[in-house]
C-alpha cells in the first residue's frame, strides 16, 4: 500500500519546498501594544504577574551568576538572557503536571515551576544539598516534584525521550503530555528526527519546542541548515507545526496552549518553532566577539522581551515601576544571600562517589570506597574535600527532604 | 624550534599538512571561522577557505559519515569531535564503519586517509559529560589506530603521522594540558612514528606505564618514589591500538614489575589488556602481581573530582605496594 499518493505529472517535476513559507505568529509589539486584529490570550493578572516576575528573576540570576562565575566562585555558567519569552511563556501555558524535558537554557521553566533560589544553587555549587549530588556541572538542573527531568549534556538525546515519556502518559490515559526544549543546532542531531517520525507515527502527546536563537555557539543558523528554519520539518513527519515570534510573550503562550490541547485531546505531537535570540555569550566559557557584531545583538537588544512585556503589563495597570524597582531589589539581595550560603555548604560525602551507579552498591565499588578512603585517612590534607566528610558522615539532600 | 602550547602544536600540524597537500579537508562543529571551541582550527579557513575548512551542523554522526564517505573518495579529511564525550553518536560509523570498510571490501575500498581528533579527559571541573577517557571501547575495535599524545612536540609528530598514516586513525588529545602543555617543537614538518612506546625515563625496580595526560602524573609519582629509594621506569605507551607490545615487555623482564594508570574507569579499562599480556609473557620473571591505578567503576563525577582520578599520591602508595609485595 502506498501511503503518498498525489496527482501525476508527466514531465520531471521537482519541488524544493520554496512555495510554502510558513508565517511567524506574532501578538504583541515591542511598544507593548497588540498588533492590528490581534487578540490577546485569555490570561488572567495573576498569571501573567507570575511570568513575568520569573522573567526578572532569572535575568537578575542571569546576571549574577554570571559576575559570580567572572570572580572565579562558580566554575560555568549559562544564560537565558533573551530567551525569556519564548521559555517562560510556554511552560506558563502548560498543566504543572507536565513533563518538561530540556536541554540546558531552560531555567525560566523552572523557575516558573517553583525552583527556589537555594536550589538553584545547590545545584550551581554542587554542594551536600544538591539533588543531583555534585555529579553534573551547573545548570544541569533537575526536579521530580516538579516535573523536570534533569538535564544531560550530550544534546538532543532528551528529544526521543520525550516521545516515549509522551507515550507512556498517553498509555497511562493522565491525560498530560511533555514538552521538550531544544536548540535549532540540538535539532540537526539523528536524534530529532528519530523523535519526529516515533512521534507522529505513535500518535504521542508531545510538543517539541524549538528555541531558534541563531547560534549553535558560533555556528550561525545559514551554517546550521539550509532550508527554512526548523518549522518545515515536521511536514515530513506530518505533523502540525507553528513557528512563533519568540520574543512575544502573548504569542509563544498563545502558540502552546492551542499545541497542548491538540497533544492531549488528539494525542497528536506538535512542532512549535520560536524565532529569538542569545542575547548573551553562549556560555562563560564563549566570546561571541569573535563571531559576531555588537550592531547585530544591539537590534536585538531592541527587541527584548522582557520590556515588550513590561510595556503590555503596565498598560493593563497589572504592573508599575515602583514594584519593578523592589522587586529588582529583593531579587539581586536574595540571590547574593542565597549564594554566600551555597557556596559555604560542604560536598556530597565521599560515599556519594559509589552510590547510584545502580540501585545498590556492588561490591566492587564498595572495596573501591573502602580503598580510597584508607587512602584518603593518610593523606587528609590533600583531599580536603573528600576529607570533610570523612569526619561528619553526613547525609546528602533528598529532594522530599 | 618555537615554544608552543598543545593547542599551538595541533594548530601548526594541520596547517603544515593543508599546505602540503590540497586534498586535506579540516571539519567539525565551530571548527570554522571561530577556530573549534579550543582554537585548534584557528586562522586555517582564513588561509585554505571555507571549501577546505568549515563548520558542520551539529551531527556527529554526519561528520563521521560525511568523512568516511570523503575518504573513500580519496580526500584526506580531518574530522573533529568537539569532546570525546559527544563521540558516541559516532558510535556506530566509526565502529562499523570507518573500522571495516577495508576488511569489508575486500581492500576495493578504504577510508585510511580519515583522522578523527577530540579533546578527551578529566581535570577541567567538567563533570561526568566532559571528562571521560573512551580509549578502550575503540581499542576493542580492529580496523582503527588509536593514539593519544602527551605534550607539544609529540602532538604535532604525532598528528602528521595519523593524518599520513593508510589506517584510520583516533587521536585523542588531553584537553587538560592543551594550555598546561607547553615546550619547544620543530618548526619543520616532522613524524612520529605509530605504533611505538617511548621510554621516557630508564629505571630498575618498576615500570609505570601510561599515556596522556596521565603521563605528567606519573612522573610526579616517579619523583616521590625515586625520594623513597626506588628507582622507576617510566614509558609512555603513546599508541594504544595497536599497541607496543615488545617495548613494554622488553622492560617488564628488566624490572619485574609493572604499574598501568588510566582515568578510565578500572573494568574493562585498557590497562587490563596489558596486564593480561604482560603476564602472560612475563610471567615468571614478576615479582609481584601487575597493578591497575585508575579511576572508579563509576561515571565521571564534578565535586569530588580530585578524590576520584587517580593521582601521583595513589600511584605512589601502589608502588610501594608494588615493591614491598
Ligand atoms: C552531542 C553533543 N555534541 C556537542 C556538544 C557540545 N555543545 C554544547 S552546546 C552546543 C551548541 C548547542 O546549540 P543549540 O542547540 O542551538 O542551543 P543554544 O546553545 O543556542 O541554546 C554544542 C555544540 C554537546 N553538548 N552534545
Amino acid at each position: 500500500m502506498t501511503t503518498t499518493p498525489g496527482s501525476a505529472v508527466h514531465s520531471p517535476t521537482f519541488m524544493n519546498g520554496d512555495e510554502f513559507t510558513i508565517p511567524t505568529f506574532m501578538l504583541l509589539a515591542q511598544e507593548g501594544t497588540l498588533y492590528d486584529g490581534a487578540k490577546a490570550p485569555d490570561i488572567d493578572r495573576e498569571t501573567a504577574r507570575r511570568i513575568y516576575q520569573t522573567m526578572i528573576f532569572t535575568r537578575v540570576l542571569d546576571e549574577r551568576m554570571m559576575a559570580a562565575q567572572r570572580q572565579g566562585r562558580l566554575s560555568f555558567y549559562m544564560q537565558c538572557t533573551g530567551e525569556e519569552a519564548a521559555i517562560i511563556g510556554s511552560t506558563a501555558a502548560l498543566d504543572d503536571a507536565d513533563m518538561i524535558m530540556a536541554q540546558y537554557r531552560e531555567q525560566g521553566a523552572l523557575a516558573y515551576r517553583g525552583f527556589s533560589c537555594e536550589e538553584f544553587m545547590n545545584q550551581l555549587f554542587g554542594n551536600e544539598l544538591d539533588y543531583g549530588k555534585g555529579r553534573q556541572m551547573p545548570v544541569h538542573y533537575g526536579s521530580a516534584k516538579l516535573n523536570y527531568m534533569t538535564i544531560s549534556s550530550p544534546l538532543a538525546t532528551q528529544i526521543p525521550q520525550a516521545a516515549g515519556y509522551a507515550y507512556g502518559q498517553k498509555l497511562a490515559g493522565e491525560g498530560r503530555c511533555t514538552i521538550t526544549y531544544f536548540g535549532e543546532g540540538a535539532a540537526s542531531e539523528g536524534d530529532f528526527h528519530a523523535a519526529l517520525n516515533m512521534a507522529a507515527v505513535h500518535q504521542v502527546p508531545v510538543i517539541f519546542f524549538c528555541r531558534n536563537n541563531g547560534y549553535a555557539i558560533s555556528t550561525p543558523a545559514s551554517e546550521q541548515f539550509a532550508a527554512d528554519g526548523i518549522a518545515p520539518r515536521a511536514f515530513g513527519y506530518k505533523m502540525r507545526v507553528i513557528r512563533v515570534d519568540g520574543n512575544d510573550l502573548l504569542a509563544v503562550y498563545a502558540a502552546t496552549r492551542e499545541a497542548r490541547r491538540i497533544a492531549v485531546e488528539l494525542n497528536q505531537p506538535v512542532l512549535i518553532e520560536a524565532m529569538t535570540y542569545r542575547l548573551a555569550a553562549h556560555s562563560s566559557s564563549d566570546d561571541p566577539s569573535g563571531y559576531r557584531s555588537k550592531k547585530e545583538e544591539e537590534a536585538w537588544r531592541e527587541k527584548d522581551p522582557i520590556l515588550r512585556m513590561q510595556r503590555w503589563m503596565i498598560s493593563q495597570q497589572w504592573w508599575s515601576e515602583a514594584e519593578e524597582k523592589a522587586l529588582q531589589e529583593a531579587l539581586r539581595r536574595e540571590v547574593l544571600e542565597t549564594m554566600k550560603r551555597a557556596e559555604k555548604r560542604p560536598p556530597p560525602s565521599l560515599d556519594s562517589l559509589v552510590t547510584d551507579v545502580y540501585h545498590d552498591v556492588p561490591p566492587v565499588l564498595a572495596r573501591q570506597l573502602e580503598h580510597l578512603k584508607a587512602h584518603i585517612r593518610r593523606y587528609p590534607e590533600h583531599y580536603p574535600r573528600g576529607a570533610r566528610s570523612l569526619e561528619t558522615q553526613r547525609t546528602t539532600g533528598g529532594e522530599e527532604a | 624550534m618555537t615554544q608552543m602550547n598543545m593547542l599551538q602544536a595541533i594548530n601548526n600540524a594541520l596547517d603544515i599538512a593543508m599546505a602540503a597537500n590540497d586534498r586535506v579537508v579540516c571539519f567539525g562543529e565551530d571548527v570554522g571561522i571561530f577556530g573549534g571551541v579550543f582554537r585548534a582550527t584557528s586562522h586555517l579557513q582564513e588561509k585554505y577557505g571555507r571549501a577546505r575548512c568549515f563548520n558542520t551542523p551539529l551531527v556527529e554522526q554526519g561528520i563521521i559519515g560525511f568523512a568516511n564517505g570523503l575518504a573513500a573518495q580519496g580526500s584526506t579529511p580531518i574530522a573533529e569531535i568537539q569532546f570525546a564525550d559527544y563521540i558516541f553518536p559516532a558510535f556506530d560509523q566509526i565502529v562499523n564503519e570507518t573500522a571495516k570498510f577495508r576488511y569489508r571490501s575486500g581492500n576495493l575500498f578504504n577510508v585510511g586517509s580519515l583522522t578523527i581528533r577530540t579533546p578527551y579527559g578529566g581535570g577541567i571541573s567538567g563533570g561526568l559529560y566532559h571528562s571521560q577517557s573512551p580509549e578502550a571501547y575503540f581499542a576493542h575495535t580492529p580496523g582503527l589506530k588509536v593514539v593519544v599524545p602527551r605534550n607539544p612536540h609529540q602532538t604535532k609528530g604525532l598528528l602528521l603521522a595519523a593524518i599520513r598514516d593508510p589506517d584510520p586513525v583516533l587521536f585523542f588529545e588531553p584537553k587538560r594540558l592543551y594550555r598546561a602543555s607547553t615546550g619547544d617543537v620543530p618548526d619543520s614538518d616532522y613524524q612520529l612514528p605509530l605504533g611505538e612506546a617511548e621510554v621516557i625515563k630508564e629505571g630498575r625496580d618498576i615500570t609505570l606505564l601510561g599515556w596522556g595526560a596521565q603521563m605528567e602524573v606519573l612522573q610526579q609519582a616517579a619523583e616521590l618514589a625515586e625520594k623513597a629509594g626506588i628507582s622507576c621506569e617510566l614509558i609512555d605507551l603513546r599508541t594504544i591500538l595497536p599497541w607496543d607490545v615488545a617495548s613494554v615487555e622488553r622492560s617488564v623482564l628488566k624490572t619485574g614489575r609493572l604499574l598501568i594508570s588510566h582515568e578510565a574507569p578500572l573494568t574493562g579499562g585498557f590497562a587490563g589488556e596489558i596486564a593480561a599480556t604482560m603476564q602472560e609473557r612475563c610471567f615468571l620473571y614478576l615479582e609481584s602481581p601487575i597493578v591497575r591505578v585508575t579511576g572508579l567503576d563509576t561515571p565521571f563525577p564534578l565535586a569530588l573530582e580530585k578524590e576520584y582520578l587517580p593521582d601521583a599520591l595513589k600511584i605512589f602508595e601502589a608502588i610501594k605496594r608494588s615493591v614491598e609485595f
